[in-house]
């Protein structure tokens, strides 16, 4: 027996009202962004506001739609659905139009789509799909290893446009497998990966893979309790070193400080080995393999950086770390994002005043700084409010999430979360200098059809199965 | 099922809301807290006026000035700032029509109407000086001062080389330039570009909506200052640089001189030449079309380095060396010459002669034998390997490839591989009487000026020589490249090298039947070599190779004279005088007879064609 239910009446109203909240205050910041006196009129359709609002107009008819959809639908066709777009970006690649140096569009006429930004509910699909199927057994590695596979395969598609600022979001999606049960060591290294690799390019590589000896010795004091044996240990590493340093000084010459240290770590790791298996210390295996993975992490990261990277992607990790200061080249974008919403004071120039915007300043000012003309125009007190709101919303559907019957309508709340967050942390936080400049959108905010079309299927999704929760155990 | 990672969702939860802290935090800083970020609200707009610094300025080796700078103006545009004006008047202050106006004003309309664009380029000092006393008349219009280059003399245009507007080429590959910089073409200023061209800087004033300037923005926390580019120390002699290109005048052909022990170039001569000043400024683009379209006599080729002559007899010296080192023949050894051997003809000496004779009357026959001697070697398994072992001390002399200097445009030349000869002759096809040419420098071999004159430095020095180079310094104490100052010795022993010296010595001091003469100078030992290069389109090339005093040498010194005939005729009175006005300042009265018909002389209406073979 089937209950109906009335599904507007099961729409959570709460976030069907921060959206719109969001697209509309999207749309007056897009309309002060390309203000010009010669086109006032906000309808005008040759204007970005103009068309802007055509595919406002028709978000809210496609998210109606998909609110008539029957939930099923989502759970049966999302491997379908998973399929189609990823032969989608796999076309784009073949048929794109090549813009900026990108193949991320497809163009037909006037009207151009971006596969990637529907990728992103496709990849929340399929991976509630899996999770449905695998429950929570993501610490077994068979099952772990497939769903990387499902979130990493359209991540490669997009790097290859290449558009670099899509394929990072896809890495959001690790957060929906720690909810779901993923390792924390898995989540660990990430954060330490993270940490490291910044670590290697504001410290000598030296000092810190010779901090990384003393932390894991002080960590290893946890499993090992006697200091005695601790000591040895040191002594050991420091013995090894010497050796090959006074090997490396009078014979090879060749070996650089870090290189002694690293050798150092691996031959020690046989005595270390022996007391590890004789123990049966686990804990200490972990500390050394950790320690191991590190250094050997530290000197990739430090060769891709000087040998892989292309020079204006140095420039901007290294603008971005304080490491250099050049507000008329690549720090462009960032300084004049930063000079216009510091400007803003307290309580902004007013709606329209926005000099630094108005007068084109900062690029991309419609699109990916939109967030300029908020914090220009509104001042701290716009700015507070859009990240309020942001905040509320990504509570909102946590509380969703979590209220949810199915694994599968959990873990696809998860996923609209994880975009989300990534969408908002990155945008907002280049704009203010807190993260390097990856060219991604403010959902709901900024300029363009297929990113607002691609959010809007990506929540009312998640709203619709949301709506029908207590209807079927999908 | 039950959900055992439930509590996951408090750590998820609090990492978004310690992210929002995050950014609230640091939007409260920039907005709220720092004052850094805040303009005056009202009307203010910024302008970057770029601070282009002054090129570094040229010396040549006595410290006299070559290359320095002269201002010019550019005269920018914001079109939304302009406003009412008196066109007309504007038009005529700058010497423009006013459809250009009208044509320039609409460019810039079309390419932003809130950025400036440059509207009237270089416009010269003069002209500016007028002009800026009513520039407050003209809003939206300001001016941004620029360097030229000034040259104090009308020479050296092929080694200075020149400046011009970077390209979008350039653009793309160096993220230093941007669209109006300025970037050196050829010559010195294209080698030592980043030396010269300093930093550029860049001040921010905060302007208003009548384009007044209302001071610095950020208290001038965010200019930069413009660098100073280096000065460079040339190694060129500025007077024998402009004394060479006299002599050339009305001739077609080079002069390369270098002091043989540092490889320093004192004179680059590639004639015709141009005014290096009509590359400069507004008349730059339409004057390097004229220069361009100039197909007979192509001013703009660097013959130096750039055309490939066969050596001719000038390369005798040469053979002989190899000879000696290999020990195929001694200084005593002799060669009967009959006017000729077998099919390549000499004139008429007397026969036989020794070593150190055949370099002085150039004899064919004797460097024929010598070098069928060289390629019969019987240390070697077979021809090819001997003439392998041949080639390989041409290559230590720097042929067949570029020598390294700081000019990116010079050429090979060639040098002739066994496989060469095995693709055209077939495998063993080929003897040493098939390229029995080579002994005389005809046949499958080219050399450029530069190739000739570092050869003869590296027998002026008995067996070494460093790569050719043009700067002696940089800005104050920054070293010159280091490949610069590494020594290139080549594997054949200085005794031989003194019997050669000893021919080239006879060759112009020499009895009857020496072949420079005409290249003696008073109490100085001038040694040297003719050559003929063989031209198929013409009259023969004028060769001269020479090097001087004989002891501790201080100039070794290539000349070429296109289609002048025997080198015994031009070429060697060009090098001579060259020699003489290094080493003494000045031409002997004895001598100014030869002096003035060098200078007067005039090759350029007889003939047509100018080989510029690659």
């Amino acid at each position: 027996m089937k209950r109906r239910i009335n599904i507007w009446k099961g729409t959570d109203k709460i976030t069907v009202l921060l959206f719109l909240v969001m697209v509309i205050m999207g749309w007056f910041n897009i309309y002060a962004a390309v203000y010009n006196e010669d086109h006032k009129e906000i309808f005008d359709f040759t204007q970005r506001y103009g068309k802007q609002f055509i595919w406002v107009v028709a978000t809210l008819v496609l998210a109606s739609f998909i609110l008539l959809i029957d939930s099923r639908f989502f759970f049966f066709f999302a491997w379908f659905i998973y399929a189609g777009l990823m032969l989608l970006l796999l076309l784009v690649l073949v048929f794109g139009t090549e813009i900026n140096g990108a193949r991320s569009w497809f163009e037909f006429g006037n009207i151009s789509l971006q596969p990637s930004e529907f990728a992103k509910f496709g990849t929340a699909l399929a991976l509630a799909a899996y999770l449905n199927h695998r429950k929570q057994e993501l610490t077994r590695l068979n099952v772990f290893i497939p769903a990387v596979g499902i979130i990493l395969f359209p991540a490669l598609l997009i790097s290859l446009q290449p558009d670099m600022g899509s394929t990072i979001v896809y890495f959001a999606f690790f957060i929906v497998l720690f909810r779901e049960g993923m390792s924390p060591f898995v989540l660990v290294s990430g954060i330490l990966m993270v940490i490291l690799f910044f670590l290697t390019l504001l410290i000598n590589n030296l000092y810190l893979t010779a901090g990384l000896i003393i932390v894991a010795f002080l960590v290893s004091f946890y499993p090992v309790r006697s200091l005695k044996d601790l000591i040895r240990g040191f002594l050991i590493i420091a013995v090894t070193g010497g050796l090959i340093f006074l090997l490396d000084h009078f014979v090879i010459k060749a070996l650089g400080g870090e290189m002694i240290l690293l050798i150092a770590v691996i031959l020690s790791g046989i005595p270390f080995g022996y007391y590890i298996f004789t123990r049966k210390a686990m804990a200490l295996l972990v500390i050394y393999l950790f320690l191991l993975g590190s250094i050997l992490y530290i000197n990739a990261v430090d060769y891709s950086f000087n040998n892989l990277l292309k020079p204006h992607q140095k420039e901007r990790v290294e603008i971005m770390l304080g490491m250099k200061s050049d507000p008329h080249g690549t720090g462009y974008n960032v300084n004049q994002s930063m000079i216009s919403i510091g400007s803003g004071g307290l309580s902004g120039k007013g709606y329209l005043q926005g000099t630094q915007t108005k007068f084109k300043f900062v690029p991309a000012q419609s699109t990916d700084f939109i967030f300029c003309t908020v914090g220009e125009e509104w001042g701290f007190v716009g700015s507070f409010t859009v990240v309020g709101l942001w905040l509320l919303l990504l509570l909102r559907l946590i509380f969703i999430a979590e209220r949810q019957r199915s694994i599968f309508s959990r873990v696809y709340g998860y996923g609209v979360v994880a975009v989300l967050f990534t969408h908002f942390f990155i945008n907002i936080g280049m704009a203010i200098g807190l993260v390097p400049v990856i060219g991604i959108p403010l959902p709901f905010f900024s300029y363009g059809g297929s990113s607002l079309w691609g959010f809007t299927i990506l929540l009312f999704i998640f709203l619709r199965l949301d709506a029908s929760r207590t209807e079927y155990l999908v | 099922m039950k959900d055992v990672y439930t509590n996951r969702k408090y750590l998820i939860i609090s990492f978004i809301v310690l992210i929002s802290a995050v950014l609230l935090v640091k939007l409260f800083i920039i907005q709220v807290v720092e004052d850094t970020y805040r303009l005056s609200a009202e009307n203010n707009v910024l302008r970057y006026v770029t601070r282009y610094p002054a090129r570094g300025l040229i010396y040549d080796r006595n410290g006299t000035l070559m290359v320095s700078n002269q201002a010019a103006y550019d005269l920018m545009v914001v079109p939304a700032q302009t406003g009412r004006m008196d066109t007309a008047r504007f038009c005529s202050e700058l010497g423009i029509s006013p459809g250009y106006f009208n044509e320039r004003l609409k460019a810039a309309k079309n390419y932003n109407r809130r950025s400036p664009s440059v509207f009237l380029k270089q416009i010269s000092a003069e002209r500016y000086a007028g002009f800026q006393e009513k520039i407050f008349m003209y809003p939206g219009f300001y001016v941004q001062p620029r360097t030229l280059r000034k040259y104090s003399r009308p020479v050296a245009a092929h080694l200075l080389g020149y400046i011009s507007e970077v390209d979008e080429t350039t653009i793309a590959a160096d993220p230093y330039y941007k669209m109006g910089d300025y970037i050196g073409k050829l010559g010195i200023e294209e080698a030592y570009e980043e030396e010269l061209r300093g930093k550029r800087g860049v001040n921010i004033y905060l302007v208003d909506v009548f384009s007044r300037v209302k001071g610095s923005y950020a208290d001038g926390k965010m200019d930069t200052l413009a660098v100073q580019g280096s000065d460079i120390t040339a190694s060129i002699d500025y007077g024998l640089q402009e004394y060479g290109e006299q002599l050339m005048q009305n001739k077609t052909g080079s002069i390369v001189a270098i002091e043989p022990q540092t490889g320093e170039i004192l004179t680059l001569v590639s004639s015709p030449g141009y005014d290096p000043s009509l590359l400069v400024g507004r008349v730059r683009s339409q004057n390097y079309a004229a220069l361009q379209s100039d197909t007979i006599f192509k001013p703009l080729f660097n013959r130096a380095f750039m055309a490939s002559y066969p050596p001719g007899s000038t390369f005798k010296p040469i053979n002989g060396l190899i000879g000696l080192q290999e020990k195929v023949i001694v200084p005593e050894t002799e060669f009967g010459c009959n006017n000729g051997y077998l099919f390549v003809g000499c004139h008429s000496h007397r026969s036989p002669l020794d070593l150190k004779d055949a370099v002085a009357n150039s004899c064919n026959s004797y460097f024929c034998q010598a070098f069928r001697r060289i390629l019969e070697n019987p240390s070697y398994p077979s021809i090819p390997e001997a003439f392998d072992k041949w080639r390989s001390y041409l290559e230590e002399f720097g042929f067949g490839k570029k020598l390294g200097t700081e000019f990116s445009n010079e050429l090979n030349g060639i040098l002739p591989t066994t496989a060469y000869y095995d693709r055209y002759h077939g495998k063993g096809g080929w003897k040493a009487l098939t390229v029995i040419s080579l002994a005389i420098g005809q046949g499958e071999i080219g050399t450029t000026p530069l190739q000739m004159a570092n050869m003869t430095a590296a027998i002026a020095n008995r067996g070494y020589y460093y790569i050719p180079h043009i700067v002696k310094a940089i800005g104050s104490g920054k070293n010159i490249d280091a490949k610069f100052t590494q020594k290139h010795s080549i594997s054949i022993d200085s005794t031989n090298f003194e019997e050669i010296v000893l021919g080239m010595e006879l060759a112009v001091n020499g009895g009857a039947g020496s072949t420079a003469r005409i290249a003696a100078i008073n109490d100085i030992v001038v040694c040297g070599k003719t050559g003929t290069a063989e031209n198929p389109f013409g009259e023969d090339h004028s060769v001269f190779i020479a090097f001087a005093p004989k002891e501790n040498p201080r100039i070794a010194i290539a000349v070429y004279v296109e289609n002048a005939g025997f080198g015994a005729t031009y070429a060697a009175p060009v090098a001579s005088l060259m020699i003489e006005k290094y080493l003494k300042g000045d031409v002997a009265m004895n001598r100014k007879w030869l002096e003035d018909r060098m200078l007067k002389l005039n090759l350029t209406d007889s003939i047509p064609e100018v080989e510029t073979q690659n």
